[in-house]
């Protein structure tokens, strides 16, 4: 419950620390297809506990295909999806969604899908739904125990605005937020569900240079805070190479290549894929 | 055996007029993804059409049968110029209860001019109401006169939709609206094609239910209108043949129903059916599975 | 607590005195018989309104048999108090026939709510369609003809404490994480399944509770008017109930409220002319989806009391368009 809180790095945090290192997630082997064509294709990619690991590719080529698999938005046509959390491992390919995020996986979505009418506080008070002490009749009575709970609730998803810079913003309805802000808030909003593993797909996408450095900072700092894995899908190579450790590379439904930044640029697979692109890689 | 066939032969009539209604759901579904619940309503105000048509106007059962058409055909264009395309872009709820409003404006406006009262339907002329026997099983030829009917209206949708270009823009927006947008073709007045495509059936469904019940009101619209919805669910919405398909099997279920001495629970037959399609297929029958796009 | 208080009294106190000014009115012969059932038909409605409000303007599915649920509980309370004509038959009855329709509710809900919105629609109103064939055709309902001799326990105070404990309870599930689950379904449901909300059970529940609340207000009718037939709860009857909540504005409970007795008193009105009413409502609904589809007020609230506008500029439900809701729910309690 109490995890956003930065306090929170007490006995469980070196406990995670001794950890590092271990397979958070393994993905093997897996292909989706639709209708016939392969949107991915044998896709396989590990990621280990405290890694911050990139996927990159061309448009088209199966990243947000590869986030709604391991989100439980399709279920894989073939292929495991293993997630480990507190020792247990379990396959979550084809799991429902809702579960797959009980089990510690958060994401963004690559075209914002916030609660646009609500409040910046109410579309993150919502996504602290999961840990809520109280029944449905403390909910329908609004009981002592609920109004304690509700206190707790705001002041926490309070501390996560004010981490993502957007607490002076917390009444606003979401859609008049800034392109930015609404990103922060997605981020802010998924960090509210307590994930082991954040996917971000294009966090930077629609922001300025002097933003995306911001929000470089802000990605790594979070990941030491909340002790995440972070994978994130990204167009800015710059913000790539700056904080991924791994690189994954996807083209046409195909991991291509995959290894440290450094690796991925010299890859001629790589170089190929982005043809006229390799300047910025 | 020879009941069997009997009912077989009533369940076409009845199945033909649902299809020709589910036709024009199914093609209002295909193209705007809209459950057009005026639809029955534009049935109810072909059936009057027709009936003014043979007593006031004192034409005869084809010439009739055409004014229909026309007529709703002119309504359920209006009906989708004013009521539905400022709604283009608004929620689906949003064009739902708007068609729900336009359903009840038809039926109290047609109240509020011809009464609620029931009226029955002119009779048809000597060659159109005679019966002869097939094996046994007796025909009525205002029986072949539904089905024929209807079979030749379905043809020439059939035709219209497959051969022309008109029926090549109407799939290509009922596929993607803003590709077809892109490739020329004008939208807006497809959509208006396939609203006075469908509501020309529904008029000449209207006439149709008036010879065969020989009874018209202003809420008639309402339970054909619906039943013949579940029909377009049962085979899969946004596909003709899947309209046709569900308007027989309606049809023939609600004869059967009532053939075996339950009419009083005939109604809800159809619409048990319906919930049970959208538990085990919400597709329906012949309907693919498609998912939202993230 | 102390602010609290302050906002407790500042809507308890406005209601008090609504409430016992209307009872003494009554004692005093002001309040005639034909106005007291207005009323009744205003609380009725309050509650039908306020409980679809719940299912189709904050959760976002659009449900076309209101008026089944309505039927479920009306032939519940009637034939549990003509059984046992008591004030415990009655509330029995009452919670019974509740009860009932929220079961009912899940029966149809759990496999058609996982449908896209307009089939919902449909399968709500086939739903609405087989209860009413049903009561059309037992003999334990009396068929068409229906049951009258209804004894009648619902009066200005039973009415009253009825209608405003299901706004109170309504409102209060909506400001809870429950409540709130459900809105972000409305919202946007694949965001909602991705930060943990199980959508199936959010609409299943909401539909529930709103099915329960359709319920109480059938029992109300049945125990108020002392006659009820299968007609009564026919598909009109649900858009009865739709056409307020989407005058008063899908997602607004004081919205709901509203509507219910601007449109009551709009009836009166048109009361020797039925067919114009129906025409009225049905352009109504047309010309509000095409020029104010968000209804009289979107999904602001009014709050009860005045003082809270200068207390804090902000709504009071979850919908909050401007909210600088920070500790709100510390601050508001009871109605």
């Amino acid at each position: 419950m109490a995890h956003p809180a930065p306090q929170a790095s007490g006995p469980a945090a070196s406990e995670q620390a001794d950890r590092a290192g271990e397979t958070l997630l393994s993905v093997d082997k897996v292909t989706r297809n639709f209708g016939g064509l392969s949107a991915v294709s044998n896709v396989s990619l590990q990621i280990r506990r405290g890694e911050l690991v990139g996927l990159i590719g061309p448009n088209g080529a199966g990243k947000t295909t590869v986030f709604n698999l391991l989100t439980g938005v399709y279920p894989p046509s073939h292929g495991a999806i293993e997630f480990t959390r507190d020792d247990r491992t379990r396959d979550i390919g084809g799991m429902a969604p809702h579960r797959i995020c009980a089990a510690g996986i958060g994401r963004t979505f690559q075209n914002i899908r916030l609660f646009k009418d609500l409040s910046v506080l109410d579309n993150v008070k919502i996504a602290m739904q999961a840990n809520v002490p109280y029944g449905l009749f403390a909910a329908m009575f609004h009981t002592p125990k609920f109004h304690k709970a509700e206190v707790e609730i705001v002041d926490r998803s309070m501390e996560l605005l004010g981490i993502m810079n957007l607490a002076d913003k917390a009444g606003a309805q979401a859609r008049n937020l800034s392109y930015g802000d609404q990103r922060h808030l997605e981020i802010a909003r998924a960090l509210a569900t307590e994930p082991t593993l954040l996917l971000l797909d294009e966090p930077a996408a629609g922001m300025n240079p002097a933003e995306t450095s911001q929000l470089t900072d802000l990605i790594t700092s979070l990941r030491e805070r909340f002790k995440l894995s972070i994978l994130l899908i990204e167009h800015d190579m710059s913000l790539v190479m700056r904080i991924c450790e791994r690189l994954y590379v996807l083209d046409h439904g195909v991991v291509i290549a995959s290894g440290s930044p450094d690796e991925v640029r010299r890859h001629p697979k790589v170089i190929e894929a982005y043809l006229g692109e390799e300047a910025d890689v | 055996m020879g009941e069997f066939a009997q009912q077989v032969i009533n369940g076409l009539s009845l199945g033909s007029i649902y299809a020709l209604i589910a036709l024009g759901y199914t093609m209002v579904y295909g193209i705007i993804q809209l459950i057009n619940f005026a639809h029955g309503d534009v049935y109810m105000v072909g059936a009057y059409v027709g009936y003014f048509s043979m007593t006031t106007l004192r034409l005869g059962f084809f010439e009739s049968l055409l004014i229909a058409m026309v007529i709703c055909m002119v309504l359920g264009v209006v009906i989708e110029r004013v009521a539905y395309k400022p709604l283009r872009n608004s929620t689906r709820i949003a064009v739902l209860i708007t068609a729900i409003g336009v359903s009840l404006l038809l039926e109290y406006t047609m109240m509020f001019f011809v009464g609620a009262a029931v009226r029955s339907y002119p009779p048809l002329p000597d060659y159109l109401t005679g019966s002869f026997q097939v094996g046994g099983v007796t025909v009525g030829n205002q029986q072949v006169l539904i089905i024929g009917v209807s079979l030749l209206l379905m043809a020439i949708l059939q035709l219209i939709v497959r051969r022309t270009r008109v029926g090549r823009a109407m799939r290509a927006v009922s596929q993607d609206a803003d590709a077809a947008r892109l490739m020329g073709i004008n939208v807006d007045n497809t959509i208006s094609f396939t609203f006075a495509l469908g509501s020309a059936l529904a008029g000449a469904a209207g006439v149709l239910v008036g010879v065969y019940y020989n009874s018209i009101n202003p809420l008639m619209g309402i339970l054909p209108g619906l039943k013949a919805f579940v029909a377009a669910v049962f085979g899969g919405i946004g596909l003709i043949p899947g309209a046709l398909i569900g308007g027989f099997f309606i049809g023939g279920v609600e004869t059967f129903v009532s053939a075996a001495g339950q009419s009083l629970y005939k109604d809800a037959v159809v619409f048990g059916i319906l919930i049970a399609i959208l538990i085990i297929k919400p597709t329906g029958l012949l309907g693919r599975n498609v998912k939202e796009k993230v | 607590m102390k602010k609290g208080l302050v906002s407790f009294l500042v809507k308890a106190v406005p209601l008090l005195a609504a409430w016992a000014i209307v009872l003494v009115l009554i004692n005093a012969g002001i309040v005639t018989d034909y106005y007291l059932a207005t009323m009744a038909t205003i609380c009725i409605n309050i509650v039908l309104a306020v409980s679809l409000n719940l299912i189709t303007g904050f959760t976002g599915q659009f449900s076309l048999g209101h008026a089944g649920f309505m039927a479920i509980g009306a032939y519940t309370c009637a034939m549990v108090t003509m059984a046992e004509p008591s004030v415990l038959g009655f509330v029995g009855g009452l919670l019974g026939g509740g009860v009932l329709a929220a079961l009912v509710g899940l029966l149809v809900g759990l496999p058609t709510l996982r449908l896209r919105g307009d089939y919902l629609a449909i399968a709500t109103l086939g739903m609405a369609e087989i209860i009413r064939i049903i009561l059309l055709n037992q003999d334990a309902t009396n068929g068409a003809a229906g049951l009258s001799g209804i004894p009648a326990f619902l009066d200005w105070n039973w009415m009253f404490f009825l209608t405003v404990a299901t706004v109170w309870i309504i409102a209060n599930f909506l400001h809870s994480s429950q409540g709130r689950a459900c809105i972000s379904v409305r919202e946007d449901e694949i965001a909602a399944e991705s930060i943990g909300v199980h959508t199936v059970r959010s609409k299943v529940l909401a539909f529930m509770i709103g099915a329960f609340f359709a319920g109480i207000a059938g029992g109300m009718y049945a125990s108020y008017f002392y006659f009820i037939k299968p007609d009564l709860f026919g598909f009109l009857k649900s858009v009865d109930i739709l056409v307020i909540v989407v005058l008063g504005g899908l997602g607004s409970l004081s919205g709901s409220i509203i509507a219910a007795i601007l449109l009551a008193l709009i009836s009166t009105a048109l009361q020797p002319f039925p067919e114009l009413r129906m025409i009225i409502y049905s352009l109504a609904l047309v010309v509000i989806m095409i020029f104010r589809p968000q209804g009289l007020m979107g999904s602001r609230e009014v709050s009860l009391g005045v003082l809270n506008r200068f207390r804090r500029r902000e709504p009071a439900v979850a919908t909050a368009s401007a909210a600088p809701a920070i500790r709100r729910d510390d601050d508001e309690e009871v109605v």
